[in-house]
């Protein structure tokens, strides 16, 4: 089999927040890095990324510090969080936000010439540096910028499809087998440390905010590799994607329509959000719209309005509207920002200045004007909260030499990610994780690559020319898996419908035994949807069997046969691995590492 | 909506070719969904670059109907469909495949423009003070998604070929988003005389009128930095100045 090899120290995947953060940070330490990004340099996933990056910084309101952000994160995750990331990220995201300052960045500001920051859901203080409803832009940008001057290697338009390893599954890694889009070589990069940033795994549904790229590709590489998968259960939908046009439907609309006083209102022209606060949010929230519109304009002395609570509970109030009949025609239900002209001067030209993309976006994809009328929203598939396991201090995962860090690790969101909080995670953690790879790749001398390991993923790789225009349509199975999950695995789930779902699963896996594509291997999008069916298969199962193993309703997760948090379910994670030969899926429950005596004493202090 | 007829360019560097293709446009959607659609019905392999679909990240460009657009962000019902619709890649760039091309060239420019460098921060724990009336003009400028549109209409590009003389208006508004930031200390007008060519743009405005974000690339960025350079190379008092100005 040809193929091109590399070497390096580090081998990053992907490129998005968390990747490049990564291969700075090793680049920094004097590693040499190869960085493969699925798509073209500062396309990934991060660039849709709207709200912004949630740092206590304190710079609009001194009363928040990291150990309110820290408890804010726990909460919102329902306590099933790694405490010691969400620690670490608390302390660490301030600093992350100013570096990116000093790379370039150019966030709002406030009117004493510092970085301006916004509320969010689940946060108690304003918090989210921000660029108007642009910031993932901004900070791939940023990092971009500054990352192609620091000595990295990119490899463009190249696709990860296995790694190598020292004597199979659970091994150290060796390197990365792979492929470029162009021409369909494969590549065979050395290296003696690794870090996924692949992201998640939105595409395994129907009604999805994610791009094409987001297949759980290093979530099922990982897995396939023997490391361990957590918390793969609890996938977030968020509460406010467009719903029309049908072709639409999906995309993200930003918590910040919320964060600067958008309110949802059903058919009726209720604010049905008021109507179920949950218990440990009441004292937090506003009681009265007055009292919510004067926290929006920066009352430090008012609670947030109801449609600030945590994702995971307006998305089931949206739903709940939706189902009981009062939902807005095209099955949604109606974000009002155009109503605040009733209450500010000028309000067309704050709305256009502070959300100029959802401004355009609602204009030219739905000829839907924000300034004047409502939009409709409803949710979708946004976040997986689960991801491979890493341990908290280096992200390394059971796998030796193997790291992850942001969507594609699980950890620091636990049971529902507070909006903003994926930000912050990326920079966080893919410094951490690259340095820590950076010390690994130090500590350890490069190990062989075996040829019969490269000779067999070639192989696989290469299964669906053989079948050819006979084989089964990659689209077809892997629009049929959507369907499933979206009907299945959903927003409000049942033992029955998963069931089938796994059903439906092992049916599909032995469709994708036959996939075949006609044309050859120069940029053909049917084989590389081929080669990503399988990742997506991997991961939708994972889902599954962990959402069947958690009999209760918590976080992102809610069981309409266990509609209820459940106190022995308080006490573990979900462990997906592999076993007899990566045959068969096993799910495993792992007891919560008890939490350190000073931070237990911090939640306890923020939730008064 | 009627089925609609397309007109596909199919092929790579050695020949191309327009093949046709028809497919079913529903309610509100778009060009990449017609595409989409083709590739799951009739044409698995038709190549064609895309990411977000929601106009953000800049895959997507094509020539639609000879004009240069996201495919992403052109409904259906904007455009005529009593003919077959067009769909062609990029002009300016080498052809990969389909509606693939080599846009590589960007990143090396890009790479070869000074970085950012700024000044000493402003306060003791390392931050910087800013208006936002000081960044508003930068702001507008990072709005970019490099979609690469600007430099396909570009007729320095796209008639000229003058790529490797002239930088194009996407790093033209790259170096006017460093020059401008209040906290850039780097000199970067001799790049953009020399190896950025900017004196072959004849302002003719056409970036302009593509820019998906709406960038007012020649008036905001690329006159401003023609006058700088301006003043830095041909103003004869300030070239007096630089005589018995000490080196820097």
């Amino acid at each position: 089999m040809q193929y091109q090899t590399y070497e390096h120290d580090v081998i990053v995947i992907g490129a998005g927040g968390a990747g490049l953060r990564a291969a700075i940070e090793a680049s920094a330490a004097g590693c040499s890095v190869a960085l493969i990004c699925k798509s073209l340099l500062g396309k990934a996933h991060t660039v849709m990324a709207e709200g912004g990056m949630a740092a206590a910084m304190a710079n609009v309101d001194d009363r928040d510090g990291w150990k309110v952000h820290f408890a804010d994160t726990m909460r919102g995750g329902q306590y099933l969080n790694n405490w010691r990331m969400a620690e670490l990220h608390a302390q660490q995201a301030p600093d992350r936000v100013k570096e990116l300052e000093a790379w370039g960045a150019v966030f709002d500001r406030t009117k004493d010439g510092r970085i301006l920051q916004r509320n969010f859901g689940g946060h108690r203080y304003p918090r989210l540096a921000h660029v108007g409803d642009r910031t993932g832009l901004e900070m791939i940008r940023t990092l971009q910028d500054h990352g192609i001057h620091q000595g990295i290697e990119v490899f463009m338009e190249m696709t990860a499809h296995t790694l190598l390893q020292e004597s199979g599954p659970g091994s150290r890694v060796t390197g990365v087998f792979g492929y470029d889009r162009e021409l369909g070589r494969f590549r065979v990069w050395k290296g003696k440390a690794i870090v996924l940033a692949t992201g998640g795994i939105g595409r395994a549904f129907a009604v999805t905010s994610n791009s094409w790229e987001y297949t759980g590709d290093g979530q099922a590489l990982a897995y396939r590799a023997g490391a361990d998968l957590l918390d793969m259960e609890f996938v977030q939908f968020h509460p406010t994607g467009m719903v029309w046009p049908p072709s639409v439907k999906g995309i993200l609309v930003t918590e910040g329509v919320r964060g600067e006083g958008g309110v949802l209102r059903n058919k009726d022209g209720h604010r049905f959000m008021f109507d179920d606060i949950p218990d440990n949010y009441k004292n937090q929230t506003a009681k009265d719209e007055e009292e919510g519109w004067r926290y929006v304009t920066g009352d430090k002395n008012a609670n947030r309005p109801p449609e600030l609570l945590t994702r995971d509970h307006v998305a089931r109030c949206i739903n709940r509207e939706v189902k009981a009949g009062r939902g807005s025609p095209h099955g949604g239900v109606f974000l009002d920002i155009a109503w605040i002209k009733e209450k500010i001067p000028n309000a067309e030209a704050h709305i256009k200045k502070k959300l100029p993309s959802m401004y355009h976006q609602f204009m030219q994809l739905a000829n839907v004007d924000i300034t004047k009328v409502p939009m409709e929203v409803g949710p979708t598939t946004h976040y997986a909260m689960g991801g491979v396991r890493v341990d908290g201090e280096t992200q390394m995962s059971t796998v030796p030499g193997l790291f992850a860090a942001g969507e594609v690790a699980a950890g620091l969101h636990g049971a529902n990610r507070l909006g903003g909080n994926s930000l912050s995670d990326l920079v966080v953690f893919g410094k951490i994780a690259g340095e820590h790879a950076a010390k690994y790749a130090k500590a350890n001398p490069a190990s062989r690559v075996s040829d019969e390991q490269v000779d067999e993923a070639a192989r696989r790789a290469l299964a669906p020319f053989e079948k050819g225009a006979r084989g089964e349509n990659p689209y077809l199975i892997q629009h049929d898996l959507q369907e499933t999950m979206q009907a299945n695995v959903g927003i409000v789930r049942t033992e029955n419908e998963m069931a089938r779902a796994l059903e439906d699963i092992q049916k599909l896996k032995a469709r994708a035994a036959n996939v075949g594509v006609p044309g050859n291997r120069e940029y053909n999008p049917g084989w590389h949807t081929a080669i990503d069916l399988a990742n997506l298969l991997c991961v939708a199962e994972a889902v599954t069997r962990s959402a069947l193993d958690r009999p209760e309703s918590r976080g992102a997760q809610f069981r309409e046969d266990y509609p209820n948090k459940s106190e022995e379910c308080s006490k573990f994670n979900i462990i997906t691995r592999p076993v007899n030969g990566g045959a068969e899926m096993r799910v495993v429950r792992q007891p919560l590492t008890p939490i350190r005596d000073d931070l237990k004493k911090i939640i306890e202090e923020q939730a008064k | 909506m009627p089925p609609v007829t397309f007109r596909i360019s199919r092929g790579d560097k050695t020949s191309t070719e327009f093949r046709e293709y028809t497919t079913e446009a529903g309610e509100g959607m778009v060009v990449l969904d017609c595409v989409h659609q083709i590739q799951s019905e009739s044409a698995p392999d038709l190549a064609c670059r895309w990411n977000c679909k929601a106009g953000k990240c800049g895959s997507c460009s094509a020539e639609i109907n000879g004009q240069p657009r996201l495919m992403c962000m052109t409904r259906m019902d904007m455009i005529d469909t009593s003919q077959p619709v067009t769909i062609e890649p990029l002009k300016s760039f080498p052809l990969i495949r389909d509606l693939v091309t080599d846009v590589s060239w960007n990143y090396r420019v890009k790479k070869s423009i000074k970085p950012f460098k700024p000044r000493k921060p402003d306060a003791p724990d390392g931050t910087w003070r800013m208006q936002q009336k000081d960044v508003d003009r930068v702001q507008e400028f990072r709005k970019c998604i490099e979609c690469f549109l600007c430099q396909d209409v570009c007729h320095v590009l796209r008639d000229h070929h003058k790529h490797p003389e002239f930088a194009g208006p996407r790093h033209f508004v790259y170096t006017a988003a460093l020059e401008m930031h209040p906290l850039d200390t780097e000199d970067r007008l001799g790049q953009m005389k020399h190896e950025g060519g900017i004196g072959y743009c004849n302002i003719t405005k056409c970036c302009t009128k593509v820019c998906p974000e709406h960038i007012t690339i020649t008036d905001n960025a690329i006159i401003p930095l023609k006058e700088r350079v301006v003043d830095e190379f041909y103003d004869p008092l300030t070239r007096l100045f630089r005589m018995f100005k000490p080196k820097k």
